[in-house]
């Protein structure tokens, strides 16, 4: 088989922020009633983390499980855990009414460090990066300038970006333009 | 700017965040139904200057639909509610009331 590669080949920023395009990262989607048992169980079963409560990200060790809508979860594990994972969850979810499917090829996976990631990210996105509009370990799903991009903040200088891999290019470009060492704002 | 309070991941979002749907509560007519049902179905919108209802999708979010009530003047919003409704819920119409007292859009008053 051949190796995993990810998009980016690990591109490495430093800036603002430190930019870090990590992965591959094992990413599965599930989707079905997030209040059902065995749903739940096969979420937390592979993760070893609590069923995350709406718009939270639980995450420990690398793995973890991001609420991404009322009726879908995206499962993070290790990429070479992925094959295995899917298969005991879909076993575990025999007679469920739900899906998962392996995504973790389809997106690209971006660390940012630094004092100031909270600011690089709101020069980026509509959301609210303030410390009340986005708490740390809360999923947000939004847009990046002009692509759907989801990100969460293990702590305030530490956050962690998705998008899609085809525009992988495309949003460490916007990452390293807003992480300019001369664009500093201060806002937050 | 125009946010709105998504119901079902409780995300204020902000209209780059959203897609429009067209007009809420729309009836639908299919075969079998009189022509000028269908054509009402399908051509016929409110276009009124003040209170109107919307269908939005959160799709750069939970990619979820619901409704929307607000003044295509003031750019108000009186409120965001479930697309699993026929009619606008009660708090929503109050809201409007207390506002503009003796509205009215398509059956809804």
């Amino acid at each position: 088989m051949s190796e995993p590669v990810s998009p980016l080949m690990n591109a490495r920023y430093e800036g603002l922020v430190t930019i870090e395009e990590i992965g591959p990262m094992g990413m599965i989607t599930l989707r079905g009633d997030l209040a059902a048992t065995d749903l739940r169980r096969a979420a937390t079963a592979p993760t070893g983390v609590e069923m995350p409560q709406m718009r939270e990200a639980s995450t420990a060790d690398g793995k973890g499980i991001l609420w991404m809508s009322p009726d879908e979860v995206l499962v993070l594990c290790a990429y070479a855990d992925v094959p295995g994972t899917v298969q005991s969850m879909t076993d575990a979810l025999v007679g469920t009414h739900a899906l998962v499917a392996n995504v973790s090829d389809a997106r690209a996976v971006f660390r940012l460090t630094g004092a100031n990631v909270r600011e690089v990210l709101a020069k980026l996105s509509p959301a609210d990066l303030s410390p009340e509009g986005l708490p740390l370990g809360e999923v947000k799903r939004t847009r990046m300038a002009q692509v759907p991009a989801a990100f969460w903040l293990e702590s305030e200088e530490e956050a962690t970006v998705i998008c899609f891999r085809s525009v992988a290019d495309y949003v460490m470009g916007l990452l390293k333009t807003a992480a300019h060492p001369a664009s500093a704002v201060g806002f937050f | 700017m125009l946010t709105l309070l998504c119901p079902c991941c409780g995300v204020q979002a902000d209209e780059t965040e959203l897609a429009p749907g067209g007009e809420a509560h729309l009836k639908r007519y299919g075969p079998g139904s009189t022509d000028d049902d269908f054509e009402g179905y399908l051509f016929m919108r409110e276009n009124p200057r003040g209170v109107h209802f919307e269908r939005w999708r959160h799709a750069n979010g939970c990619g979820k639909w619901f409704l929307a009530a607000r003044d295509t003047v003031t750019l108000e919003v009186y409120g965001t509610y479930s697309a699993q409704t026929t009619e606008p819920p009660e708090h929503i119409k109050e809201a409007i009331t207390a506002k503009h007292p003796g509205w009215s859009w398509r059956e809804f008053a």
